[in-house]
């Protein structure tokens, strides 16, 4: 039963059965090269297309209930390790588009939130959420899904209680740190009707602005699937390289997409041979740094602290590839 | 009155400012919406979600890219 849910239901396998006899009756042939690319981006697409909306719906609806200012109250609740967890926890449903990243990281640190605190919620949240778990389960199985999610958020924790230890209160950008405003803005009440209009309106903005990833996601991942040589990627990416973890995070870190957009390229690497942990640092690398976001963080924390948090991120991001290559046998 | 589109510059905060300007062409009000994208002076306005739509001092909307029509009603 569970393994019907994950092929066909979020697998979609009978859609890839169906766009290859449609492909077949239009006479191509699907086991050519060329066929072969057709079928795979067709059926990713449509595949990604119909998670995506989905779940952006239920993503949003459950969002509603945490715009960043609720999320602020609930954080400054909890002390300790707990305020870091409870952090990188709303850190995956509060939603944010990139730009509110500062406006969050100032309301947060001007309502006395301790800057550790902040940081696992702004290092979750990139990396970790809800429409990557139900996505990586479609494509990687329920497994790797749970542990991919739980990674990130120890990632998260662990990240912001070693910038909170650091002591880097100074690094925060000196507007930030003497503005006076504590201005709270109460969260509107909604109705049920609100919410979905919401998660609806999330659904359409959503799908526009990561529809083009995805298209790019999956050219590439059909271009990998049928024409990269599996010895090419096993060599860089397998288990003939002891730096395949390393390699493939740093070139991940510019690297900007969405996780929607970065899932197919990693399917169709781990269907050539790359390692499990390998892939999994890529997706890291790639949603959770991005040259825009860290040019935004820049305007409100200094140099030494952007270099820290880098250099954690970093850090976590190799940590957990190489673990997840340690036990991939476990799991596959 | 006094209307003001607070944003970073992304693509949803651009969308309120148009949305808004049609608003206000709409209602036939003779003002001028301002863009702010100043951190500093978005701040004072304690908002963490953008877009934010401003009038006459008092935060009305924060978060969302309203429809013109919304932003109608709150004029």
């Amino acid at each position: 039963m569970g393994r019907f849910i994950q092929e066909q239901v979020l697998g979609m396998k009978w859609l890839n059965t169906l766009i290859g006899n449609l492909l077949t009756t239009l006479g191509v042939d699907i086991s050519s090269k060329i066929g072969g690319s057709v079928q795979f981006f067709l059926y990713d697409v449509i595949k990604i297309t119909v998670l995506l909306c989905i779940l952006i719906f239920g993503i949003s609806y459950i969002q509603s209930f945490f715009p960043p200012e609720r999320s602020r109250k609930i954080m400054g609740r909890f002390h300790g390790i707990g305020a870091n967890i409870v952090g990188a926890l709303l850190g995956t449903v509060t939603p944010f588009c990139s730009c509110s990243s500062i406006p969050i990281f100032m309301g947060f640190t001007s309502a006395g939130l301790p800057l550790g605190v902040t940081f696992s919620f702004l290092i979750s949240s990139p990396m970790v959420d809800l429409g990557s778990l139900v996505l990586l389960m479609s494509i990687f199985g329920t497994k790797i899904a749970i542990l991919y999610v739980v990674m990130g958020l120890v990632i998260a924790v662990i990240g912001g209680t070693v910038i909170e230890k650091l002591h880097m209160e100074d690094q925060v950008a000196d507007f930030i740190r003497n503005s006076q405003s504590s201005v709270d803005i109460e969260a509107p009440d909604l109705t049920a009707r609100d919410r979905a209009i919401y998660a609806k309106e999330q659904v359409v903005s959503t799908f526009k602005k990561v529809f083009p990833y995805i298209l790019i996601g999956v050219g590439i991942g059909a271009i990998i699937h049928n024409w990269i040589p599996e010895s090419w990627i096993e060599a860089v990416l397998g288990s003939n390289n002891p730096f395949g973890v390393i390699l493939a995070t740093l070139v991940g870190v510019p690297m900007y997409a969405d996780i929607f957009g970065t899932i197919p390229v990693a399917e169709a690497l781990l269907s050539k041979g790359a390692l499990l942990g390998t892939i999994l640092s890529f997706m890291m690398a790639v949603t959770t740094l991005s040259l825009p976001s860290l040019i935004m963080l820049k305007k409100a924390i200094k140099p030494k602290l952007l270099g820290t948090f880098i250099a954690i991120c970093i850090a976590g991001i190799i940590i957990v590839g190489y673990g997840f290559n340690a036990i991939a046998y476990l799991l596959v | 009155m006094n209307i003001k589109v607070l944003g970073a510059g992304c693509k949803s905060c651009e969308a309120l400012l148009n949305a808004t300007n049609e608003a206000v062409a709409n209602k036939g009000i003779n003002t001028e919406v301002e863009y702010i994208t100043d951190m500093e002076k978005i701040m004072s306005y304690g908002v963490m979600s953008m877009p934010a739509l401003v009038v006459d001092g008092k935060v009305v909307s924060a978060g969302k890219v309203l429809k013109p029509k919304d932003i109608e009603k709150l004029l």
